[in-house]
């Protein structure tokens, strides 16, 4: 089962400290929502007013159409993967998974026979008579899942459920998630700080600092266009570089920077368009600064940089640059793995500016 | 050299606490068995006349299932009421729960003998018959400061999480308690109702004063004490001995075998 859910203005404050600021939002049917955010940005409080273990403090809360607000976790169409799983100990995996159709009043036979088929979807049915502790972390992740899942929910909420897994089994179970997120087509809402991890498996990131939403929309356009300077830095690296707008020639934005003229379509202003004499701060990705004399029609060059520290990352070179016109500068750059970046060595530089956004200098 | 003085001196400490622990059971249990009329050296010989009198004795057998009823009855009210009390003060936020917390526990320090004569007086006052339920009352008394106090320090903020899940999966609060917080607190529920059955069990002042006609069995050996020493005796306390170490074996099973690294 599956149900959109909107958030109305919703607002929590602990104490009269503000912990979420009129936060609305809209989630269609089968949607996996991302909350992404440092800690304290509200996520989890945000998440908890979801599942009905808080109650917000002004706002509304509807799944499926229907005002939650006030109606208890219990009897909500939702169910919770929490962080420390909070698996029974002293049940079976069977009696788990089978915890909630316990209490909804199915009877034994069925309800053993769906709990073995939700084990089955985890590849946990041969552990079925174990108890909690036997398992190792990633399989008491699968158990959590399980049996959030075998309520058949409206929406699953999921409290950073990966964050106690190693590297490995993270990216495998996100996959895991994944995957089974597109095949019963419940609505998820995940939580979480690792921007890699919301990148992996959000249709939509939700990208939440100090209590209020910065940035929502799909992974490649959070990252590629961010809403705001908070969520350019948080979802990954990025360089930030201020320049003033020199001239404008129709749909031309002509920037003086210091590492030199830039010249940016309007496109690149994700807000309001500057006007001359603006002051503005440019995000440019690692990758997106090339080492190269190459100049094709969209690309730009940078002028010469010399290399001050490179450190081999497998995929690229992560290069700290001083930029021959500003040496005081320091550019991140992700240069091709290809040639050997030795440091002190001097490089050209091309930047493709339809890459570049821009934001109005706070 | 240094290493083998101090093994000795362990050893010897080792071997002096047990045996100034042991030793008063050793002597009453030995002499038990003693072949005379008699509980003092030198020890005559084995016999099992004296355990055949205590069985044979209608007053002492009464008065050990009188004390069973009363260890066992009210150990499980102690251990429910505690129980119910370390979950309302650790999972709601209740006015002066401080000071509550510090009410339940209190009597814990109070002396057995305030307690009985404080209930003996207000049994009176309220037209009470003494007899094996007003003992029995007393001795919930004592045990619920000591049943909450254990049972009160095993809940944690973990076991919060883990009926939170319970109560999403679509358990209602008594649904809660019953299959989640009691299941999962069974190890410190059964310390505590242990603990409290061997107190009870033990448990001399309160039933003095507070019974009648229907005695327990520490009341029986104190009014067989008063017609002086005699191997029954020892054999009535080799029992009570006996029955203390079968509970604590219990109590070890129960609680330390689930708490062991596996």
């Amino acid at each position: 089962m599956t149900a959109n859910v909107s958030l109305l203005k919703l607002s929590k404050s602990f104490d009269g400290v503000a912990a979420l600021k009129e936060v609305s939002l809209e989630i269609n049917a089968g949607e996996f929502i991302v909350l992404l955010g440092p800690s304290g940005c509200g996520k989890s409080t945000l998440l908890s007013i979801i599942g009905g273990f808080l109650p917000a403090s002004s706002g509304k809360v509807l799944i499926g159409g229907k005002d939650m607000t006030s109606v208890p976790p219990s009897i909500r169409p939702t169910t919770t993967m929490f962080q420390d799983y909070a698996l029974f100990p002293h049940m079976s995996l069977r009696d788990n998974v089978g915890f909630g159709l316990r209490m909804r009043k199915i009877g034994r036979k069925e309800r053993n026979h769906k709990a073995d088929t939700f084990l089955d979807m985890v590849g946990l049915k041969a552990s079925a008579d174990r108890r909690p502790h036997e398992l190792s972390g990633g399989q008491r992740q699968r158990v959590a899942l399980a049996r959030a899942l075998s309520v058949n929910p409206d929406l699953l909420l999921l409290d950073e459920p990966l964050g106690a897994l190693d590297m490995k089994l993270r990216r495998q179970m996100q996959d895991e998630l994944k995957a089974i997120q597109k095949e019963i087509g419940t609505t998820f809402i995940h939580v979480t700080h690792d921007q890699e991890e919301a990148m992996a498996i959000a249709d939509r990131i939700v990208v939440m600092n100090q209590g209020v939403i910065e940035s929502l929309g799909k992974p490649s356009d959070i990252y590629m266009r961010p809403q705001s300077l908070f969520s350019a830095g948080f979802m990954g690296e990025v360089n930030l570089i201020s320049g003033i707008v020199a001239s404008i020639n129709g749909p031309q934005y002509n920037i003086e920077t210091k590492i030199g003229l830039l010249i940016l379509s309007s496109d690149a202003f994700v807000n309001s368009e500057p006007n001359v004499g603006d002051e503005v701060t440019l995000c440019i990705r690692p990758e997106q600064i090339n080492a190269g004399s190459i100049v094709s029609d969209n690309l730009t060059p940078l002028n010469q940089a010399k290399i001050v520290n490179s450190a081999f990352f497998g995929t690229h070179f992560r290069c700290l640059l001083a930029p021959g016109l500003a040496p005081e500068l320091r550019l991140i750059a992700h240069l091709p793995q290809s040639e050997e970046m030795l440091q002190g060595s001097v490089v050209d530089l091309v930047i493709n500016p339809a890459n570049v956004t821009a934001f109005p200098s706070a | 050299m240094y290493s083998r003085l101090s093994n000795i001196l362990c050893g010897t400490y080792f071997i002096t606490i047990y045996s100034f622990i042991f030793l008063p059971v050793a002597v009453l249990v030995l002499y038990s068995f003693q072949d005379g009329s008699l509980p003092i050296p030198p020890f005559n010989g084995v016999t099992l006349k004296w355990y055949a009198e205590v069985f044979t004795d209608s007053k002492l057998m009464s008065a050990l299932a009188n004390s069973m009823i009363v260890a066992v009855l009210s150990s499980i009210i102690a251990c429910l009421l505690g129980f119910c009390a370390a979950y309302a003060l650790s999972r709601y936020r209740l006015p002066a729960s401080a000071f509550q917390r510090v009410l339940i526990t209190a009597p814990m320090t109070v002396s057995y003998l305030i307690i009985a004569l404080g209930l003996l007086v207000l049994f009176n006052w309220m037209g009470i018959r003494l007899s094996l339920w007003t003992v029995g009352v007393g001795h919930v008394v004592i045990n619920l400061p000591l049943c909450f106090a254990v049972i009160y320090a095993s809940m944690g903020d973990h076991q919060k999480n883990i009926e939170r899940a319970a109560r999403d999966l679509g358990a209602n609060n008594f649904q809660v308690m019953l299959l989640i917080t009691a299941p999962m607190l069974m190890p410190s529920i059964l310390a505590a109702l242990f603990l409290s059955i061997t107190f009870s069990w033990d448990e001399f002042i309160i039933s003095f004063l507070l019974s009648r006609f229907d005695v327990t069995l520490p009341v029986e050996i104190w009014s067989l004490l008063r017609s002086g020493l005699n191997p029954k005796t020892n054999a009535i306390g080799s029992l009570v001995f006996l029955l203390s170490v079968g509970l604590l074996i219990i109590l070890e099973i129960f609680v330390f075998r689930q708490r062991s690294p596996k």
